[in-house]
């Protein structure tokens, strides 16, 4: 049953609320039994001083390296900022039918933006951020359907446009996959 | 659609390569990676790419330079220059060098989103364009130019198959068949129709205003000229040029036109300036020109350098196939253009059109048709409503002394030739009338 879950690491600090609500959605939505462990890893290494971010290519990299669990994917969920050689940031990282997958809450939050604290907002935007980039790992590429979760989110307004789940196409595309 | 568009990313740095590759992917993209530009090189030998997004900065040849070989290669691909450094210089170049756009290093996400979805916009567009244009087969703006018959269908053809190419054309018809509805479709069908088709009526005009008209005039050439002015053959530039009526024209003008189309080059009236313009002409007359030229009244190098091409508008009396479906089409035009509801057309009537000989050709069927909707019913065209044989002015004819004893004629035959009725209905004396029926022969017939 184990290899065939997904395990949870979480790279930072997270309240248990905010972790449970995210792996009962990821449950929900991929039908598969969803784990947390906390990640010890020291990221230091990772940092980038010339753009003050965190390497997401070399986190995601790594990042099998936490964890000494069985699992079919492995998701890393972080609070500090992320980027990738090309781009100027990004929210997660995940690479198309491979295992694992990065999100940060970052770029998330609504203070990042001079907004008010909205912690359930923050909680919203993860989950979906989640299952996109969860999505991703199980062979979803991108969807048009605006409300679909696999649409491809730039800003976080966008990620507030699209619901937290698969449209009918890509859920169906998922059930294919998964044969 | 995404699925459909193929993206080379050229970068010497494998990071880079290795998280655009993935960005794509996620798309939905075809991605392929090259280190340098040299591999690019190698595989655009073997297929194309719709998108080539390549860095500026690599060992060896730089982008720039594999961009020039990429176009020198004629390959479609719409390439992205990427750089580190912005610099307003190189990104200027590669604009003016034909990139489709330039970004500089990292991008924003939103950028390179929006860039990719303009470019695979682009190329959407493109394709369907081609697409498009490899289904032609039904002519645009053909207006007027309606008909089943065989005589138009060859027209039409002849127009399709003309108006790809920049020969000149002669249209040849009698009046009123519709030589320039014929000069508007070649234009609208070919690939000058985004720049303009500029009509001269050569007969309409003097000599000395037609110079004036066809190749501008500087400020001061003659008394009135207070500005400079563009002539007809600078409008024209990379569009038609129509010339009607071109059997009117002077000797003098004979020789300027034909070494205006052999050079596409001419000085405005009283300028010194040699001045190019890329258009093709059309011509169209009424007259025969092969005769004209045998009898020595029009040039035969200049008959030879506009006659490549030649199409023959038939006369309505050849194609009478076609009055129905004019008939019809003029009175949807009409009924439109009024604000009517639409009418019909009695049988009888309709019947008749299609036996009359229509001297004036379409031109006078689609003038009958407009004035029966304005005197009719509202309802239905009755055959009293067309003016055939009875008072028509057909459009053929030309002079004015002709349509005056046509005129008189009718108006005699309205009164019984009744001379002080036809006088006081033509507003002249008695004497007057007398002397008019003499001068044009008129005789009542039994």
């Amino acid at each position: 049953m184990k290899e065939n879950s997904i395990i949870l690491l979480s790279c930072g600090s997270f309240e248990k609320k905010f972790l449970g609500r995210i792996v009962l959605s990821a449950e929900a939505e991929f039908r598969l039994p969803v784990t947390t462990e906390e990640c010890r890893m020291d990221i230091d290494p990772y940092y980038n001083p010339g753009r003050r971010q965190y390497d997401g290519n070399r986190l995601l990299h790594d990042l099998p390296l936490c964890t000494a669990g069985e699992y079919r994917k492995l998701l890393g969920l972080f609070t500090v900022d992320l980027f990738i050689p090309i781009l100027t940031y990004i929210f997660g990282q995940a690479m198309l039918n491979h295992q694992a997958a990065i999100v940060s809450v970052y770029r998330l939050r609504n203070e990042l933006y001079g907004m008010k604290q909205d912690e359930d907002l923050l909680i919203s935007r993860t989950v979906k951020e989640v299952i996109h980039e969860l999505g991703h790992t199980f062979g979803l590429i991108h969807c048009h359907v605006p409300t679909c979760v696999m649409r491809s989110s730039t800003y976080v307004e966008d990620i507030d446009q699209k619901s937290s789940n698969l449209c009918a196409r890509c859920r169906s595309l998922f059930e294919e996959l998964q044969k | 659609m995404a699925e459909k568009i193929s993206i080379l990313i050229v970068d010497d740095e494998e990071s880079v390569r290795d998280s655009l590759l993935n960005w794509f992917i996620e798309d939905g993209y075809h991605v392929e990676c090259a280190e340098n530009a040299k591999k690019a090189l190698h595989l655009l030998e073997d297929r194309e790419f719709d998108i080539i997004l390549a860095d500026i900065k690599m060992p060896g040849m730089d982008g720039m330079e594999m961009h020039r070989r990429i176009k020198a290669l004629n390959r479609d691909s719409i390439v992205i220059i990427m750089t580190a450094f912005a610099s307003v210089d190189t990104a200027v170049q590669a604009l003016k060098d034909g990139a489709f756009d330039y970004v500089t290093k990292p991008f924003d996400p939103d950028d390179l989103s929006h860039l990719i979805r303009n470019a695979a916009a682009q190329i959407s567009l493109r394709t369907e364009n081609e697409a498009l244009k490899s289904r032609v087969i039904t002519l645009e703006d053909i207006d007027d130019l309606i008909g089943k018959s065989e005589a138009i269908k060859n027209v039409l053809k002849q127009v399709e198959s003309v108006a790809q190419s920049n020969s000149s054309v002669i249209i040849t018809g009698e009046s009123g068949t519709g030589k320039e509805l014929v000069a508007r479709a070649i234009h609208s069908n070919s690939s000058r129709k985004y720049f303009p088709l500029i009509s001269v009526h050569c007969g309409a005009l003097t000599e000395s205003l037609l110079e004036s008209e066809l190749f501008g005039h500087e400020k001061g050439a003659f008394t009135g000229a207070t500005f400079n002015r563009k002539g007809r053959f600078e409008m024209a530039d990379g569009g038609t040029i129509f010339l009607d009526e071109i059997a009117t024209i002077s000797p003098k003008m004979q020789i300027e036109l034909l070494r205006v189309l052999e050079t596409k080059s001419f000085v405005r009236v009283g300028g010194n300036r040699e001045i190019s313009s890329d258009f093709r002409v059309i011509c169209a007359t009424n007259r025969d020109l092969k005769s004209m030229v045998q009898s020595g009244t029009f040039r035969e190098d200049l008959y030879y350098r506009l006659n490549v091409v030649n199409i023959t508008v038939p006369p309505l009396r050849e194609r009478t196939d076609d009055i129905p479906l004019l008939v019809n089409h003029f009175i949807r035009k009409y009924c439109t253009s009024m604000s009517r509801d639409m009418i019909t057309i009695e049988p009888a009537a309709l019947k008749q059109l299609e036996q009359f000989e229509f001297p004036g050709n379409v031109r006078e069927l689609e003038n009958m048709i407009e004035r029966a909707i304005v005197i009719g019913n509202g309802k239905e065209i009755k055959l009293k409503d067309l003016p055939m044989g009875k008072e028509a002015i057909s459009n053929s004819v030309e002079s004015l002394e002709e349509l005056e004893k046509r005129h008189i004629e009718l108006i005699l035959k309205k009164y019984e030739w009744n001379i002080s009725r036809t006088a006081r209905a033509l507003n002249i004396d008695r004497v007057t009338l007398y002397n008019k029926i003499r001068k044009y022969n008129l005789k009542q017939k039994e």
